[in-house]
């Protein structure tokens, strides 16, 4: 008996937990569904996303989920003699080594908090997580650092693209726009550091991608409104 | 003397009319509200998160806790006393049990699921719509799940099968009564939940089932419009 | 980082702005009070106050007096901040924060003679009336004080007598008699970060803040009650000043409770 296979949803479709993305044994679960006998059903609630023959849905919504490579806003939260405990915005902490906090030498027995203290934050990247959600952090390389001063302000994760934009294109806006330095975590944390009238508008900023990230030509509008606040003409996307 | 109408006029597979919302309430990771007529129940999720004390970490999947509470005022009758009773600990434990099932748990290993289900109006049917918002809720906050969970209270007044009784129906005293909650998961008609107290017959309780799976399946499609409409504004983010 | 996080908001305040970019001495938008949001409550109001939601309902019950006060009846107020509002809450019984507040708003109603005791009296030294008020927390975006302040007093406005036939209420059946109240008061919390005031901190504010005052007023703005917090203390001039800006504020808010 030879069943036709049905694709029952369209890109970019809004789908609950459960619900039937897809009959028949022509198409595969990607991320976020699942197969149940001779259906595909959407495993969270999600946007559908379809790659060739396999059906995947996009996050809309939800915590953190830490990941290999990810750069990342941690903050200290614990220190012993080994490393630091980092927390990382999301169910589960990270360690960083004392191998891996800077690139300079670090000597058994040294008081570490010098290095990192206490409620301090920092930009790291995500080395390693276990299938027990073990992960740990490194500060040594290129961009990875503490951070002081400022002012570090909490996104949606999912929200993260859009702040970033194409290729960096509209953190590179609001970094010209006010002058500040942008430190965007994949965590869904933001670090941002300027004279406190420009940092004001820099969260702002990002408040409104927050809100109006479903809109199209969101970069355009943004540069208007960037615009208008400064009084400073911007660049074109690069 | 037979229960021939319903006394607010429903028909007998009508349930209360109903209310649901998602994103209600902000600082939770998801939230929603769900009401059957007078009773109102809000759910919020936190989670996945860190479980403290260690020792209650499940090194193999998340931890589901559900706390289900009735704000003093939310009585028709008098106030309910703060702090919880061993009503409302079990009704905290058959609201886990019913939703667990659709949970993906061992995705979130050492962790833990925070449930708070909170009524500030209560009049029959209160932890049907607190299973109904929790399930929104914890779509609502990502999690990964295979299927919501809908619910619905059938019962039994004199000879009659009714879903979604109410409080009238509930205390009628010229018959026998039985009150059916149930939960299932739409996709599969499973049940998760399933109580029942009173008087009735093994026939009289299929058809009940047979009708709650029914109620629920409408109260599914209730809650997915909902979800939809929460998030129908975000189809740009993929660009 | 909450000493950088203060140092920051000090700097803003200097240019008399805060974080969310409002002055100092300006409430959240929106500011809406509804009533009787529920049936089953003698009374009940809900309170939005830029992100923070409050819910009020009061509960009318019959008991025996005090044995010093026979023909007067009583308000017992309580507040629950609920773990659902704010993931730093933990589940359990009222923590001393909550404690506060609903002692806070007591006495706003106690000393502002708001209701009239000797008016809750059925049967002298047998029934009173007591006028259970409870305040839950839905959504804490801070200033908990003042929105939950407000929810009670809105609340009380809400309130209709249900019906006592000489041995228990009946409460399905509801009069038409309203809870007589006057000289409703208003509370306003006013914070002192460095050497600045502001009112309506959001919750990141409340954690920088050194010292506060709650001013609760009465509609000709005679105070009814005060209340300091925080851990800094506040000279003569901070304590004048602060209590200016609560009466002020007061009549501001007073707008925004109407009479029914």
């Amino acid at each position: 008996m030879n069943k036709m296979s049905k694709l029952l949803v369209t890109e970019k479709e809004i789908v609950v937990p459960g619900e039937v993305l897809a009959e028949g044994m022509d198409n595969l679960p990607g991320v976020g569904t699942y197969r149940d006998g001779d259906k595909i059903l959407a495993g969270r609630l999600g946007l559908t996303y379809i790659d060739g023959r396999t059906l995947k849905l996009i996050p809309l919504s939800g915590r953190y989920n830490p990941k290999k490579n990810d750069i990342i806003i941690g903050k200290v939260i614990d220190i012993s003699f080994s490393g630091w405990r980092i927390d990382t915005n999301s169910a589960y902490s990270a360690m960083m080594s004392i191998s891996e906090a800077s690139s300079s030498y670090i000597q058994k027995g040294a008081d570490l908090t010098q290095y990192f203290n206490l409620g301090d934050y920092l930009v790291c990247g995500i080395t390693n997580v276990t299938s027990q959600k073990l992960i740990d952090v490194s500060a040594k390389g290129p961009g990875l650092h503490k951070i002081k001063g400022g002012r570090v302000i909490e996104v949606s994760p999912y929200k993260v693209p859009r702040i970033i934009g194409k290729q960096g294109s509209m953190v590179s806006m609001l970094k010209q726009a006010s002058g500040c330095k942008i430190i965007v975590g994949q965590n869904g944390l933001v670090w941002v550091e300027g004279e406190p009238d420009k940092e004001l508008l820099v969260e702002r900023t990002i408040r409104k991608i927050e809100d109006e990230s479903h809109l199209k030509g969101l970069t355009d509008k943004i540069q208007k409104f960037l615009e208008k606040e400064t009084g400073v003409k911007l660049g074109g996307p690069q | 003397m037979s229960y021939k109408k319903r006394l607010d006029g429903r028909g007998f597979e009508e349930f209360r009319k109903v209310e649901a919302k998602v994103g209600v309430i902000k600082r939770a990771d998801g939230s929603a509200y769900f009401k059957f007529g007078n009773t109102w129940a809000y759910a919020a999720v936190y989670g996945p998160r860190n479980l403290y004390p260690r020792f209650l970490q499940d090194p193999s999947k998340g931890i589901l806790r559900c706390n289900y509470n009735m704000m003093p005022f939310s009585s028709s009758g008098e106030r309910v006393r703060p702090g919880g009773s061993r009503r409302s600990k079990e009704i905290s434990m058959v609201t886990a049990k019913a939703l667990l099932p659709v949970l993906n748990l061992e995705e979130y290993p050492n962790s833990v699921v925070d449930v708070f289900i909170e009524l500030p109006e209560t009049e029959a049917g209160s932890r049907t719509a607190g299973i109904n918002a929790a399930a929104m809720a914890l779509a609502d906050a990502g999690l990964l799940m295979k299927d919501l969970v809908s619910s619905v209270s059938v019962g039994r007044v004199d000879d009659k099968i009714l879903v979604d009784l109410d409080y009238s129906e509930e205390s009628y005293e010229d018959g026998p009564v039985a009150d059916i909650p149930i939960a299932i998961m739409p996709s599969s008609g499973k049940i998760t939940l399933l109580q029942m107290d009173g008087l009735v017959s093994k026939e009289q309780l299929s058809k009940a089932i047979e009708m709650g799976k029914n109620a629920c399946q409408k109260i599914y499609e209730i809650q997915k419009k909902a979800l939809k409409e929460k998030y129908n504004n975000v189809k740009g983010d993929a660009e | 980082m909450n000493e950088d996080l203060k140092q920051h908001v000090i700097a803003l305040l200097e240019s008399d702005k805060r974080l969310d970019g409002r002055k100092p001495l300006e409430y959240r938008k929106p500011l809406k009070v509804e009533y009787g949001f529920t049936k089953t409550a003698e009374g009940s109001a809900k309170v939005t106050l830029g992100d923070t939601e409050i819910l009020v309902g009061v509960k009318l019950e019959v008991g025996e007096p005090y044995p010093d006060s026979p023909g007067e009846g009583t308000i017992i107020v309580g507040a629950e901040l609920l773990p659902m509002s704010n993931p730093e809450f933990e589940s359990g019984p009222p923590g001393i924060q909550a404690i506060e507040i609903a002692r806070v708003i007591d006495r706003g109603i106690r000393e502002s003679k708001t209701i009239d005791f000797k008016k809750l009296c059925i049967k002298e030294g047998e029934h009173v009336w007591l006028v259970i008020i409870d305040a839950i927390s839905l959504n804490d975006a801070g200033n908990l004080f003042d929105s939950a302040a407000l929810c009670a007093y809105a609340a009380l406005q809400n309130t209709v007598f249900p019906k006592f036939d000489g041995e228990k209420v009946i409460y399905k059946e509801k009069t038409s008699k309203k809870l007589p109240l006057k000289n409703i008061p208003l509370s306003v919390t006013v914070c002192k970060i460095g050497n600045k005031y502001l009112v309506d901190p959001t919750t990141e504010e409340e954690k920088v803040i050194d010292a506060r005052l709650t001013v609760a007023t009465i509609e000709d703005g005679t105070l009814c009650a005060l209340q300091k917090g925080g851990e800094a203390p506040l000279t003569q001039e901070d304590i004048d000043k602060m209590i200016d800006i609560g009466v002020e504020k007061g009549k501001e808010l007073r707008g925004a409770l109407k009479n029914g």
